[in-house]
Parts: C-alpha cells; sequence; structure tokens
C-alpha cells in the first residue's frame, strides 16, 4: 500500500452523479489553501470504493490505516483535507471531529468480508492513468506471458484455476478457450461482452469506470492464449462514461505498444476496438451480439454452430465477459490452484455482486464463492433498513429468480441458485422487503422481456405478450383458476422452446415465485379458494 | 376456423382507411438535400457494412434523429439495401426514426429502482407533465421514456432529465418528490 | 458420399453426412412439421414448430437447422412435443388477424393445414386484435400485415435467390413487421423487380397478386429450391 499521503476520491459514475467532481475541485482548493503542493498530498481521482449508496466516497492513505468518508460534501473539504494532514502528522484526532458522522467504519462486514480478486485495482488506481495502472502492476502479467509462456502453459492455468464464465451461464473457461484455439488454423477473434443489461447489475459497468486497464490486460493474455489478433469489446450505449475511459485505456494502451504490432518485441499482434450497442437487451446474448458487432439486427441465431467454432465473419470467437477477462491477471499471477482454492467444489475463485434494492449498504461486494446469501445481503448488505426481514432477494435479473427467505442460508454458486429456480446470472443481487408483491415483481419482468424481445422466435414474440397479460390478471386480482393452470404450463413452453437465452429464461421470474410464493398468487385470483383448489397439486 | 368478427372488422378499417394512402401520397421519393457530413461519417469507417451501427449512433448525433432521407443517404453511402439499414435502425432502442421533443425524462424502470418506487415516480411525471410514459411524441415539448436500467442501481429510484442523472429520489412523500421535479425544471402542465 | 446413421421414432435412417435432422426425419416420414422452413432458403429456426427430442440432448432441438449426426436418437411426436407444437399454431393464431373465411388464402395456407394437423381448434389465448395495415401500392401484388405470420421466408427469397433485398424486418419484439425498403409503400420501392417470388412462397395470404380473390391463392414453394440446386449445379437444362 502507498505511503505517500493522498486522497483517492472515488470519480466513477455512481459517486460522481452524488457530486463527486464538485468535491474534489473543493479539495484541491481546501489543499492549496491549506498550502500542501500535490506532492505532500496527493488527491486521486480512483473508480469504485464500493459503498455507492453512502456516495460521494473518499479515502484517505496514511502511514496509517486508511480511512473511507462517505456523503462528503463541498464544505467538508477543509476537515477532509485538515484530517489527512492530523492521519500524516500522526497527530492525535481531533477531539470534536466534523467529519465524525461521514466516517466510515472499514472494519464493517460490507469492507472486511470482501475478498477483492477482479475488484483489486478499483479504488486504488486512476482510471485514466496508463503510469498509475502499470505502478500497480499491470499489464505485468501480459509481459510476462509473452516472455515466458506458451499459448497451451496460459491456457493450462486458467483450466487449473477452474474459472467458470461470469457472464450467467457458468461456461468453464478454460475448455471454451481451449476450443477456440484448437481450431483449424486461420483467424480468430476475441470479445468482450459488456453488454451488461440486467436491470440491478452494475458490477461490469464499475470494472470498465474503474479498472479498464486490467480488463485490457486480461483480453490480450486471452487472445495471446487462443490465436487471435483482433479483438472486439462490445460496450452498452448507457454506459458513456465507461465508453470513454475504455477508450482512453485502449488509445494509451496502443501508445505504450501494449497494443499493436509486435507487442512487448514479441511476434503477438492485437487489435482491440470498441463496438458501441444502441439499446438492446438481447445483444447481450452471444449470437446476437457478435450479429451486432458486425452492424447488423441483433438477433440470436441457433447454437451450434457455437461462436468458438464459427463466430465474427465465420471465424473462431472467443466470448467471455468482462468480470472473467478481468480474473485472469490475477489467475495467473497468484496461479491456478490459488484461485480454485477460493470457493465451493464446482464453483471457483470470487464473484462480484452488484448489491441494491431494500438493503441498508448498496454497492459493489467481491466475496468468495459459496458465500451463503444470507452473509451477503444480511451481513454485508445490513438488511432491510427499517429491520424488518427480508422477503426474498432477486438473483440473475430477468433470467432470474426470487429467493425466499427462508433459503437465504444457500451459498452462492450456480448450482445451488439454479436448484432454487434461479440463477447466478451476472450478479445482480436485489433485495427485497415485506411490501413487495411478487406477482407484481413477475409482471414487472415480463414486462421487461417482452419489450426486449427480439421478435424473431414464435413464443418468446407471442408466448412473453401473453404472459404479461395473464399476470396483469393476478396483479388486478380478476384471475381464475384456468389462468392459473395456463400461467403454468406457457411458461413451460416459452422455456423449453425459445431459441434463444432471453425467452428460454423469461418465464423464471414467475417459475420460481410461483414455486416460493404461491399462495400470493392463489389469494391474487378474484375466487382465491378457487385456485388454490386448482394448483393444489403443484410443486 | 373461429375467428371473432371483431377481426374482420379490424380488416376492414384498415382497408377502408384513407390515412395510410395520404400518407403514401405526401411521401418524398428523393432526399431534398445531401449533408456532406454523412459522406464524410461513412468515409471515416472505410464504409464497411460493420460500422453500420457506429455510423447511425454518429449520424443521429449530427441530425438528433434518424429521419428516412438520412437512412436514405447512409443506405446509398454504405451500399447497403435500405431495408437493411432501417431494419437496423428500428432495432435499436437508442436510434430515434421520429424528432425528439425539446426536453426529454427517462425514468428508470430496472429492479433496484422499481423495488424503490420507480413507477411512482413515472406515474407522478406522467400525471405532472401530462404526457404518457413512453409516448416519443409528447406533449411536443417534453417526453417521458423508460430506460430498463442505468446501472445507479445504488443510488435508486433515477431519472434522466436532458441527460443529467439525479438520483436517491424520494417519493414519500409526494411534495418532496414535487420539489425535486421542479428543481430539475419539469413544469406543472396539470392543475391538481 | 459419406452417410450417417441414426434413429427417427425407432426407425433406423441413412442420410448423407451434412443433412439436416429435418431431412433425417423425412427419410424415416415422420412427418415433422414447418412453417418457417422452406428448402432453398437458409434456415432461421424461427417458428419452432420443429422442435425434436435427441436423445442425450438437455434442450429441444430445431430439426431444420440441426446437423444430423451419427448414433443420434430421435423423437418427433412424443406428447409434450405434440402439446408444445399446438400452444405454438395457437399463439400464431392469437398474435395476428387470420380470418380463413375472407382470405386469398384459404384452402392453401400453411397455416390453415398446420391447425389441422396439431388438432388446434381454437386459441387458449386471448386474441389480441392488433392494429395492422394493408400496402396495395404495388402495381401486381398486395401485402396484407393482418395475415403475416414473419417466417421471414419473403425476406430470405427475396435476398438469397432474387438478390434483390427489397424486404427486411422492421422494429423488434410484438412490434416486428416486414418492411418495404426504408418501411415505405411497396410500389415506391424501386429495388423491387416485381419477381413475385415472395408471394409465391408465403406461407399465408399476407402476400397475394392483386388478380386473386378468396380462396384463389396459389402459393408455388418449390422454387428457391429449384433456383439454388440449378445455380449451385449449372444446370441450366433450358439454354
Amino acid at each position: 500500500m502507498p505511503v505517500t499521503p493522498q486522497l483517492r476520491c472515488c470519480d466513477a459514475s455512481g459517486c460522481r452523479s452524488a457530486g463527486g467532481q464538485a468535491l474534489r475541485r473543493a479539495l484541491e482548493e481546501a489543499r492549496d489553501a491549506a498550502g500542501l503542493t500535490a506532492e505532500a498530498l496527493a488527491i486521486k481521482p480512483v473508480g469504485c470504493l464500493r459503498l455507492c449508496g453512502s456516495g460521494p466516497l473518499v479515502a484517505c492513505d496514511g502511514p496509517g490505516p486508511s480511512q473511507l468518508f462517505g456523503g462528503v460534501a463541498p464544505e467538508h473539504a477543509g476537515a477532509l483535507i485538515a484530517a489527512s494532514v492530523a492521519a500524516n502528522d500522526g497527530s492525535a484526532a481531533v477531539s470534536d471531529d466534523p467529519l465524525a458522522a461521514h466516517r466510515l467504519d472499514l472494519s464493517d462486514p460490507f469492507f472486511a468480508l470482501q475478498q477483492p480478486v477482479v475488484l483489486e485495482g478499483c479504488g486504488q488506481v486512476n482510471p485514466e492513468s496508463i503510469d498509475d495502472a502499470i505502478a500497480f502492476g499491470t499489464y505485468a502479467q501480459l509481459h510476462r506471458v509473452l516472455q515466458e509462456l506458451t499459448p497451451e502453459q496460459v491456457r493450462d492455468e486458467v483450466r487449473r484455476s477452474g474459472l467458470r464464465g461470469r457472464g450467467g451461464a457458468g461456461y468453464p473457461t478454460g475448455l471454451k478457450w481451449d476450443t477456440v484455439a484448437l481450431q483449424p488454423p486461420g483467424p480468430r477473434y476475441v470479445v468482450c461482452n459488456a453488454d451488461e443489461g440486467d436491470p440491478g447489475a452494475f458490477m461490469d459497468r464499475s470494472v470498465l469506470e474503474s479498472d479498464p486497464h486490467r480488463l485490457i490486460e486480461g483480453m490480450a493474455i486471452a487472445a495471446y492464449a487462443v490465436g487471435a489478433e483482433r479483438g472486439f469489446v462490445y460496450v452498452r450505449a448507457e454506459y458513456p462514461l465507461a465508453i470513454e475511459r475504455l477508450r482512453l485505456a485502449l488509445q494509451q494502451a496502443r501508445s505504450r505498444h501494449l497494443l499493436g504490432n509486435h507487442i512487448d518485441g514479441t511476434s503477438f499482434n492485437l487489435r482491440l476496438e470498441v463496438r458501441v450497442g444502441a439499446g438492446a437487451y438481447v445483444c447481450g446474448e452471444e449470437t446476437a451480439l457478435l450479429l451486432s458487432i458486425q452492424g447488423q439486427r441483433g438477433m440470436p441465431q441457433p447454437r451450434p454452430p457455437f461462436p468458438a467454432q464459427s463466430g465474427l465473419w465465420g471465424a473462431p470467437t472467443l466470448i467471455n465477459n468482462v468480470e472473467t477477462f478481468t480474473a485472469v491477471p490475477a489467475i495467473l499471477r497468484q496461479g491456478g490452484h490459488w484461485y480454485a482454492g477460493i470457493g465451493t467444489e464446482h464453483s471457483k475463485g470470487t464473484k462480484v455482486f452488484a448489491l441494491s434494492g431494500a438493503v441498508v449498504n448498496t454497492g459493489l461486494v467481491e466475496v468468495p464463492m459459496g458465500t451463503p446469501l444470507r452473509t451477503v445481503v444480511e451481513v454485508i448488505g445490513g438488511g432491510v433498513p427499517d429491520g424488518s426481514p427480508i422477503k426474498a432477494v432477486q438473483t440473475g435479473g430477468p433470467s432470474g429468480g426470487c429467493i425466499p427467505a427462508e433459503r437465504l442460508d444457500t451459498p452462492v454458486d450456480y448450482e445451488s441458485l439454479l436448484e432454487l429456480g434461479s440463477m447466478m446470472g451476472s450478479g445482480g443481487m436485489v433485495v427485497m422487503g415485506a411490501s413487495t408483491s411478487m406477482p407484481e415483481v413477475a409482471r414487472h419482468f415480463m414486462g421487461f422481456s417482452v419489450n426486449e424481445s427480439c421478435g424473431k422466435c414464435v413464443p418468446c414474440r407471442a408466448g412473453t405478450v401473453q404472459l404479461a397479460q395473464l399476470l396483469d390478471r393476478f396483479v388486478e386480482h380478476r384471475a381464475t383458476p384456468a389462468d392459473m393452470e395456463r400461467l403454468d404450463a406457457l411458461c413451460q413452453m416459452v422455456k423449453v422452446t425459445s431459441l434463444c437465452g432471453l425467452g428460454q429464461s423469461a418465464p423464471n421470474p414467475v417459475l420460481s415465485t410461483l414455486r416460493w410464493f404461491r399462495h400470493e398468487y392463489e389469494a391474487a385470483c378474484r375466487e382465491p379458494a378457487a385456485c388454490v383448489a386448482a394448483g393444489g397439486v403443484e410443486r | 376456423m373461429l375467428h371473432a368478427c371483431r377481426a374482420l372488422l379490424t380488416v376492414a378499417a384498415a382497408v377502408a382507411s384513407k390515412s395510410w394512402w395520404e400518407t403514401i401520397a405526401m411521401t418524398p421519393s428523393a432526399p431534398a438535400s445531401t449533408d456532406p457530413r454523412i459522406a464524410q461519417v461513412i468515409r471515416r469507417h472505410g464504409a464497411r457494412a460493420d460500422a453500420l451501427i457506429e455510423v447511425l449512433h454518429q449520424v443521429q448525433e449530427l441530425h438528433g434523429y434518424l429521419a428516412p432521407e438520412v437512412l436514405r443517404e447512409v443506405a446509398t453511402g454504405m451500399g447497403l439495401p435500405l431495408s437493411r439499414v432501417h431494419g437496423v435502425a428500428s432495432f435499436y432502442h437508442l436510434f430515434r426514426l421520429e424528432p425528439p421533443t425539446a426536453h426529454r425524462c427517462a425514468v428508470c424502470l430496472g429492479t433496484a429502482c422499481y423495488v424503490k418506487g420507480g413507477a411512482q415516480v413515472a406515474a407522478r411525471i406522467e400525471q405532472r407533465l401530462g404526457v404518457r410514459l413512453d409516448d416519443a411524441a409528447g406533449d411536443g415539448v417534453w417526453a417521458l421514456q423508460h430506460v430498463s436500467c442505468l446501472g445507479a442501481c445504488g443510488q435508486a429510484p433515477v431519472l434522466v432529465v436532458d441527460g443529467e442523472l439525479m438520483t436517491r429520489l424520494s417519493v414519500d412523500p409526494p411534495e418532496a418528490l414535487d420539489a425535486r421535479l421542479e428543481a430539475a425544471g419539469l413544469p406543472q402542465r396539470t392543475t391538481t | 458420399m459419406s452417410v450417417v446413421t441414426l434413429t427417427v421414432n425407432g426407425q433406423d435412417v441413412a442420410v448423407p453426412a451434412g443433412a439436416s435432422l429435418l431431412e433425417a426425419t423425412r427419410a424415416a416420414e415422420a412427418n415433422v412439421p414447418t412453417l418457417c422452413h422452406l428448402e432453398g432458403l437458409t434456415p432461421v429456426s424461427a417458428c419452432r414448430l420443429c422442435l425434436v427430442e435427441v436423445e442425450g440432448s438437455s434442450k429441444l432441438l430445431p430439426a431444420c437447422s440441426t446437423a444430423a449426426a451419427e448414433g443420434m436418437v430421435v423423437h418427433t411426436h412424443t406428447p409434450r412435443l405434440r402439446e408444445y407444437r399446438r400452444m405454438t399454431v395457437e399463439l400464431i393464431f392469437a398474435e395476428g388477424n387470420h380470418v380463413c373465411a375472407v382470405c386469398v388464402a384459404n384452402t392453401h395456407c400453411e397455416l390453415q393445414d398446420m391447425a389441422v394437423t396439431v388438432g388446434m381448434d381454437h386459441s387458449r389465448f386471448p386474441y389480441q386484435y392488433p392494429q395492422r395495415l394493408v400496402d396495395a401500392t404495388h402495381p401486381q401484388f398486395t401485402l396484407d400485415h393482418n395475415r403475416c405470420i414473419l417466417c421471414t421466408r419473403c425476406v430470405r427469397v427475396c435476398d438469397e435467390i432474387e438478390g434483390a433485398h427489397v424486404w427486411d424486418i422492421g422494429s423488434r419484439g410484438g412490434q416486428c413487421h416486414i418492411v418495404a425498403g426504408l418501411d415505405e409503400p411497396w410500389g415506391q420501392v424501386q429495388a423491387c423487380t416485381s419477381c413475385g417470388k415472395c408471394v409465391d412462397v408465403c406461407p399465408t395470404g399476407a402476400l397475394f397478386r392483386n388478380s386473386d380473390t378468396t380462396a384463389e391463392k396459389q402459393p408455388n414453394t418449390t422454387l428457391p429450391a429449384l433456383l439454388r440446386t440449378a445455380r449451385e449445379q449449372r444446370r441450366w437444362h433450358n439454354q
């Protein structure tokens, strides 16, 4: 950790919207007013400091342990400068601390239980400075890989780590890399899926805004491992700051010859480009994403052929999401075995979650796989703000489901969540309190799926519309026992017969709430007793 | 086959309706004038077909929206079928095919915002402005649209007013929300 | 030519390597229903009627776009497949405005036949009665969006066989509709060669000749396959 006294100001979009930039300017003025130079006290814009709900956040580093302040207004700038000077002098804390109300306890479980791997550099490095990233160790693994390892050795290490795709489905990353690498000779592509569209998910946005060089390093290592010389990062247009920082980072990397031809003096070449989406959730589906990169309508195509065999312009294409690529440099630095030592038997390593909804601490959380859901939402998240019990936790966005309070002791890993009728998804976790009605939640998600269906296959295009109308009947208390049957049957049909992941998982929010909160649907019938009788045999 | 006569009526109405004939008569068959900036954008991308989405983004930035004559220029310049260009432009939500209103609100209805009252925020704005959610025409000056998630879930519920993100809106009491909306410049169009 | 052998509904069949599952099921005379598929056009797997069960696969697979593989054990008419097919047809009928009695394609309509095939006589799902338009601007043909099921045969035949790419799909989700040019009146689209292939391959009465009235449409769906084969094998018998 740096000993140079410095203030790290969160400059990711969460804290920006809470006034982070004005605060940083006020801090600089206060520093000048206190007669301090930038060398004596650095004020550095950094990425996400995790507790987004309490922004703007400022971390204060000195010889002692770092301190964190939240909800800081520009008028507190003077006090903050004074506090950091005091911390560096070693002088005792001021008796009447004007910042007492803003001091965040770093020993709080929200911070203490986190294990940063992907988020290592988030909140540490200046996302707009490649020098800062390099000083932090970014690109060191790319250098080592290019100088010392063969592509096979890199893939071995990734396979050993047990890393699985963090975009949702959890396909083993090493296996995917091998599949691409072992295709017949010819051009190959690497693609980073940064089309994070699940409502309630902001992990990828945070990584792009906080530590873009780490992602570029991960992608470059992947490109080397599979033999690709060209790649794309597909970012959703709703993330302007992420796009801006990524473009800047790519430009900086090119100017340092970390991208381009003969990288690091070797024969390895790589061209990376940003492609910006235009507002289509379905483009997070990999075949749709590839079509969108090629300038077409993002309509999913049947697989096989899988992109690993035939992707961009028919060439083998490796697609991983932001978090997956970003985990790679740490895996190579510490070794696959180290990574595999974290997590559970089938879900290795750490996972980043975006915690939001009816919870005290909203923000970014990285914990080992297998951490009980209760630990995440109650201990780390702090439970529902008014102290009432949690009703359910929604994971996996519109493709996932609601996990009821009585199952909160489930370890968070791919298989356990699937068993509960939800899924890992990309990592959005929305906590729901007692006042949330489950048929309404289901309708909310179905409305999303109707809106985002590409319209290609019948079950998704027409089925989701019918499902949304059926759910309307429950929300408006005019459902009948026949509606209950139709809902069950149509959910099953859309899930099994739709062409792509969007359609196949669109019924999940309904199915999971039907499974765990069926009584709410029954109570929402025009004649609840009749619905209870009709649906009695389910489960 | 059993099909209600209402469907028949719909068909008949569509056929009988003169409105679409009139629309056709008014549609200009050739672009009024060409914009050299569009050709420039296309050139910058080497007229590659895969750059269509990037080109549309940049052209929309220049013109505010993608009018038919603009799409025609893009298609001609890139050597792409007209229907393909229209297909792409109409597929993605962020491409506007109609002129935008002077002011725009986008209310987030992502899960976190939804749980924290995003729908109430939307309803309040609908009432205040006298517009319907997701009616791109709005009242001619203001329009209210929904977005699926802005990734600002930590500050839910959130709203974007003319590109400016407003966070942690409080729906209770409604007066507090009104004060925030007032401060953001949303006029009170309807009397309640 | 190498051959793959597989089992369809308990019957062994042999098809050339590279053949689709659909061809294999046809070799077994299994009568797997299809709507969007048309011989000679790229399969899109959109209608989902040709989904079949393959042992060892957790998912149902579209026969039109899945390659037949050695040793596959395929079931084409299990109870759940029958049920899903019926629901799919119900959804298609409920989605548009299909009024057989006044339709040009009555008795020559693949959708109508499909309803009979899957045993669908009414929809359990409410009819949506969407507001859709009719484009009668072309001098020879008419497009009635009310009858369109978005199979995209017209889009594909125009792009892949005729090479004019007059048609594409506009908008998305439930708003999807076939567009000519920039969603313009068909009659104004200069790219159209008036070849009529789109009309010939349309499975319903959505595209028809102006000269046809109720129940008079005579589709010709064999053209794309003939033209494609002729082109690939340079078989110009008549020259």
